[in-house]
This record gives structure tokens, sequence and C-alpha cells, in this order.
């Protein structure tokens, strides 16, 4: 059981502060505001998705780094965590439920077969999903221990911290989507 | 009184006479062979029959022997259970290499309906008189049945990794 | 029969205009799944629907389809074991002890008595842990979520028994051929003695919770239900079975590792519907921790590794230390050891049923042909024929107490 006082808040952007007034970024409270309630699109398909069911459940419950609400509906997902094997056949709907989450999107791959297809080096499994859409984070581990997967959520928290709210507008976003031929 | 593989193996011979052939028993299960004419026939014989009674079709699969004969490069394995005595059997069918095809069991068993259809996504074996035999797990697009043994475990258009920074030969062995 | 090899949207948009021409009726087509949040894997199930009804409905396989037998063909045959791990991946351990023993059977292996019953308290824990996972997410698909959080603490529990065995919570590619890597550590046993301790009252706590639940028993009962000829002719195994009223289990009719020496009794449902089902397993969890403690009571001291140098690795120690555990060190993990020509099949009692390996050897260092029996794959075929004149929402509770995973089902 953890101490009320050990609870920690997250802490304001860098900013000037004065009587009555805070002056920062505004990309830094945007980025504050979105890393720390970023709803998880779970797209678990085998074993990464039953220790992500153990990640959302009671003992290491992701909902402390806010993602309390698992959204199954790709419009109001920011995140996707693409856990497990993804086959070939699998592919062209990972990337139609990618193509349907709205702007601001971050993906994880979490696990082995979905960062690299890991040990199933065969004729039915998609090399990594970084084959059709783009990935943000990779987590390793056949599968990831859930302090892993929580480890790769923090480190999207710090992705998208940092994150400039133009960077979705800028041309360089543009070429890598359509690299990925998504529009 | 349980079911002796003798008393399995005269009544097959004494039903089908030549179509069954080769009994052997291997460590615990008693095979044989039969021929794929009269596989349905011996299925139905060996479900309905009351000395038989094996009731239960554990498991259907192909395999591919691509240094046998032309007559014999491909067998479909057929385990059967006897729940009652407790008995448990296989037998295979040996198929043609160019045109493998054997009638189906779907009429018997249901659950032959998805195993048949596997084994046919695999090695191409057809079943004469399946309700549905198309591709189960792979694409349907697929053109090759990837379990046979000419086709390699990788998939070979892949550019992604190197041979030479892996150690590897083309076969992966 | 030729149209059902069509896709069957094609199918049913034949029969919608049918319909609507015949008595009006405006029948529509669903599309359940492959990612859809309650299917829990990836299935896809296009359904045609009468308002909230099912019709009629057609499952399409293998978005997950990984190519297990064609990579087997192509591994040592200790290089398979994280491959069976990862088919039932809620409970590895009996994927791996169910490979063991086929290679022991291959290599006419004995394996000690001790060995066995270790396996035994292994293979019962991961029974555990796939039946904590289904009843509890059978739960959360009527809507209890509190029982799901509550009972998972518990198979952290397990997972943690796991780690001290093997070092690996999920998929553990756990033991050797002929035993295990290393004798068990006394934490084992501390926190298995822990484990036995304290689930009970909480599986007790669950049971309660939902067994006679009002909520619970309306979504359950006379849903999804399989009379026991047509689960025979289907080839259901398992839980599943027993929930039809039919007493078969792989433990009791062709024992393997030791099971003839535990008493336990085989639960049995009665008309094969979800609530069955879920009763079932329930009742197999306490059976497994019937076996569990039988097992610590009489565990036998002795080895705990058969003596096969040929098969079974030396000691870390040794291979750095010592010429000749080297080479068998070398030669094992290499594959160049001697193997028979043969055929095995041997089926354990899994998670979700019978589980068997059939083994074709020719000698060489790579199994010659390798298939799986994997009971999902066999069972989830009789999924539309159980949903049918079924309620939407019955066929999604259906699956869930089905408990089909889809990296057995898609191999």
């Amino acid at each position: 059981m953890s101490k009320s006082t050990d609870i920690k808040m997250v802490g304001a952007p860098a900013g000037v502060e004065g009587q009555g007034f805070f002056a920062t970024k505004l990309d830094e409270v945007v980025g504050l505001a979105r890393a720390n309630s970023l709803w998880p699109l779970p797209f678990a398909t085998s074993c990464c998705g039953i220790e992500f069911m153990a990640t959302m459940a009671s003992h290491y419950d992701v909902a402390r780094f806010g993602s309390e609400r698992m959204s199954f509906s790709p419009r109001q997902a920011d995140m996707l965590l693409v856990m497990g094997t993804i086959a070939k056949k699998m592919a062209p709907i990972l990337r139609q439920v990618y193509e349907q989450m709205s702007e601001p999107r971050w993906v994880i791959a979490v696990g082995a077969c979905a960062s690299s297809g890991g040990v199933f080096d065969t004729y039915s499994v998609l090399q990594g999903i970084d084959k059709v859409i783009p990935v943000d984070v990779y987590v390793p581990g056949c599968p990831p221990r859930p302090e892993q997967i929580l480890q790769g959520i923090m480190e999207l928290q710090e992705i998208v911290k940092s994150e400039s709210v133009r960077r979705r507008n800028s041309p360089e976003y543009k070429e890598l989507l359509a690299s990925y031929n998504i529009s | 009184m349980a079911l002796e593989t003798s008393v399995i193996q005269d009544r097959l011979t004494q039903k089908f006479g030549e179509n069954v052939t080769g009994f052997i028993q291997i460590k615990d299960i008693f095979s044989f062979e039969v021929a794929a004419s009269s596989a349905n026939e011996v299925l139905r014989f060996l479900k309905e029959d009351p000395q038989m009674r094996f009731n239960f079709l554990t498991d259907v699969c192909g395999i591919h022997y691509p240094d046998n004969d032309k007559e014999r490069q491909f067998a479909v394995t057929y385990h059967m259970h006897n729940w009652v005595d407790n008995v448990r059997i296989r037998f295979k069918s040996y198929l043609n290499g160019d045109n493998p095809e054997i009638d189906t069991a779907t009429n018997l068993f249901l659950s032959a309906n998805w195993q048949e259809r596997e084994t046919y996504d695999f090695y191409g074996i057809v079943f004469n008189g399946h309700p549905q035999l198309k591709r189960i797990l792979n694409m349907d697009e697929m053109d090759v049945f990837p379990m046979r043994k000419e086709y390699p475990l990788e998939d070979g258009g892949r550019t992604d990794k190197d041979d030479r920074f892996f150690g590897r030969t083309i076969d992966n062995r | 029969m030729s149209d059902l090899l069509l896709p069957p949207e094609h199918r049913y948009a034949e029969m919608i205009k049918k319909r609507q021409n015949e008595d009006g009726s405006e029948l529509s087509i669903l599309n359940l799944g492959p990612t859809h949040p309650a299917t829990h894997g990836i299935f896809q199930n296009i359904l045609l629907m009468d308002g909230e009804r099912v019709l009629d409905g057609e499952g399409t396989v293998g978005y997950i389809h990984r190519a297990f037998e064609k990579i087997a063909e192509n591994r040592p045959f200790y290089q398979i074991t994280p491959l069976t791990d990862r088919m039932n991946y809620c409970s590895a351990p009996i994927n791996n002890m169910a490979w063991w023993m086929t290679l022991e059977k291959t290599l006419d292996i004995e394996v000690p008595k001790r060995v066995q019953y270790m396996r035994v308290i292994v293979m019962e824990l991961a029974r555990i842990a796939d039946h904590i996972i289904c009843n509890s997410v059978l739960g959360v698909d009527t809507g209890a979520l509190t029982g799901f959080l509550y009972v998972f603490q518990y198979r952290e529990k397990i997972y943690e028994i796991y780690e001290e065995i093997c070092g690996s919570r999920l998929t553990t590619n756990m033991g050797r051929i002929g035993g295990f890597e290393r004798d068990w550590s006394p934490a084992v046993w501390k926190k298995l003695d822990e484990f036995l301790n304290e689930f009970p009252g909480i599986w007790a706590e669950f049971e309660n919770l939902l067994s006679r639940n009002r909520i619970f028993m309306d979504r359950t009962i006379g849903v999804g239900p399989i009379s026991a000829e047509k689960a025979i002719s289907y080839g259901f195994t398992g839980p599943n079975l027993r929930a039809a009223g039919i007493d078969y289990d792989v433990r009791v009719m062709t024992p393997y590792s030791s099971y003839e020496d535990f008493e336990f009794d085989i639960p049995v449902g009665e008309s094969g519907d979800t609530y069955d089902r879920f009763c079932v397993r329930n009742a197999e969890v306490w059976e497994s921790l019937k076996i569990i403690r039988q097992a610590i009571d009489k565990m036998p001291e002795g080895p705990f590794h058969a003596n096969v140098p040929d098969y079974y690795l030396p000691p870390k120690e040794d291979v750095y230390n010592n010429m000749e555990a080297l080479i068998y060190h070398f030669k094992i993990v290499m594959g160049e050891v001697p193997v028979p020509k043969t055929e095995i099949y041997h089926a354990v009692e899994g998670g979700n049923g019978e589980l068997g390996f059939y083994l074709i050897t020719d000698g060489s260092r790579t199994p010659f042909r390798l298939h799986f029996r994997r009971p999902c794959f066999i069972y989830y075929q009789a999924f539309n024929d159980m949903i049918k004149g079924q309620m939407l929402s019955d066929a999604i509770a259906t699956l869930s107490s089905l408990n089909v995973i889809a990296g057995e089902l898609d191999a």
C-alpha cells in the first residue's frame, strides 16, 4: 500500500511564475496534458496481450500513468499498443486501425514479434509492424514483463511531452506518412 | 474385456482384405495403412461397428514424403480413439504426388471439417466431398502449399534480413 | 454446396434479398472481429443477424498463423520448446512438459518419480492459471470486472512460482529432456505453500461472487449449449466437453507423469452451456489444488532429472571447466544426438483439452514432421453452430467461456 505522501504529482513545466500568473510555452502545457492522459488502444494478438492484461490489472495498474480507460475504438485512442505477432493476413487490418486513429497518434510495438517478427521468421509473419505503420517506441522481450511495458509507456510519455504541437503539420511528418502510403 | 489389437487386425483384414496392410505396433499405438480408396469406409467401419467403437476422431493431418515413389508422396494420417475400451489407433493413407486426393471424413465426424481444410491449406491434399474446401490459416491469395518440403521456411522475397550478417545459409538449417 | 466457398457476405446478401422478398424482414450482416475487444484474440466472425439474433455465421481464423509446424521441421528438438510455449500461452508449462514427455517416449527415457511429481505440480498450477483467466474474463464479458481484478493478483503469484523455477513468467520454456534444469529452490516450496494457503479463500470468494449471482446466471444459463453427441463429433475435449456431461479426461484415460498416483474427481456438467463450462472450470481449480497438495505430500526424494547425458544438458560450470561436458553441451545444443526413426503420438490434458504432439522422426536432428493437435482449433469450429439462434451478447459470452486461445488455434 502506498502512503498518500508517496504519491508524486506531475510537476509543472518550466516557466515564469509570479503573483497570479504563470507563463510557459503552449507546447509544454499541451505536451504535459497529452502525456498524462494517453488512452491506449490495445491491439493484442497473442502472448504479449496476456502480459498486457497483467499490466492493466490490479497488480501493475497501468491506470497510474493516465491510461485508465482502454479505448477499444481507434477513433478515441491516442496510443496504439501492438502486442503480439502480426501475421501477413493481419497486416492490412492493423493498418486500417492505425488509419482510423485521429491525430495525434503514437504507436508502441510491444514485444519481439511486433518489433521485428521475433522467433517467427516464417512465410506467414510480418517482420515487424514498422513495415506497415510508423512506430514510436519499441519494447523488447518475448513477452516483455509488465514492468517493461510500463517503461515503454513512460518512454512514450517523454516523447509526447517534448513533441511540438506543430509536428503533425510539418513536412517531415507528412513525408513519413507518405513513405508508408498513409494519407 | 479390452479390445485386442489382433482383433482389430483380423476384423479389418476380413472386411477390407488387401486394402488394409502394414499392421504394426509403434510404442503405445497400433498403426496400419489403408488404401486411399477405402479410407472413408474404414473410418465408417471403425466408428460404427459394435465391436470397434472408435467413437472419437482425435486428429487428421497430412505428411509430405518427397523422396518416396510417386504413388506414396503424400499421406493423410488419422488418429482415432475408442473411449469405451480406451484404445488408440492410427492409420495412414498414401496419396499420389501429382494430384493427392482422398474422400472427406466430414460425413462421419464434424471435427474433420477444419482439420481437412488445414491439411488442404498446408499440403494441397484435396478432400473429395468436403463442403467447404478452401484455405483456413493462410491468405486466400496464397498460391503455394507451404508445408510441402520444397518450400522454404522463410519468405523468399524479403529484403530486410541479410543472410551475411546472420551467418545463415538459405535453407536456415 | 459450392456457394460455401464464396465469402460469407455474398452468400448472406442473397439470403437477405430472399427473405426481404418473402416476408419483408430486414436482416443485416455484422462483422465481428478480427480486432473486436470482446473476442480476446483475433477471430473474425461474419454474422447474419435478425435484429439482435444470430441466424448464421462464418468464422475466419488464421490471423496469427505463425507456421509452428513448418518452423518445427527446421529446428533441433531443444529449440522447439519455445514454440510450444507460444501455443497456449495461458498455460505454457503444460505444453512444455507435454513436449518433453513426447521426446522421452521417443527416446525411451525413464523419468524419476520426483520429476514426474514436480511436473504434475507445475502442470496443475498452469491449469489453475488458465482457468483463472478464462473464468474471470467470462465475468468481464458479462459485466463483472471486479472478479477479474481480484483473482489476477493470484495469477501473479503463480507466475512468481514459475519465475522461481525457471526464471520466466509467461512463456516459460521450462525443463529439459528427462527432468528440470535445476532442483527447485526452497523459495519455490515456500511460495507454493503460501499460494496453497491463500488462494482457496480467494477462489471461494470469486466463486461466490458469480456462481449464484442472478445477473451472471441469467447471462450464462442456456447460453451457447452443445449436446454431448455433437460435442464428441466436433472433437471437443477438456472442460468444454466435460461441461456437456462426458467424463473424458486424458489424465485418467491414459495417465502420464504418474497421474494415476493421485486421487481426484472429474467434474462434469450437464447441458454444455456457458454456465456449465464456468462451473466445470471452477471445480477443476479445486481438483487441481487437491492434486498439488497430494503431490507435495508424497514428493519422493531423488534426482531432479533422469540420467541421460546424451540428451540432458550438463551443468554450466562443468561446461566451462570440463572438456567432456563441453562436448556434450555442444552436441546437444547443435542437435547432434542419436534419435531413433519412429512415429509417436503423445497426448496430455491441456488447459483446454487433449493437447497432442504427433512426432515423426527420420533420425536427423530435426523432426521430419511435427503436428500439434490443438484442442482450440478443433472445437472452435463448433462456435457458429452453438450461437445460431442466440443473441449477439450471448455469442460473446459463449466465445469467452470456450476459452479459445488464438495462438493455439492458429498455430
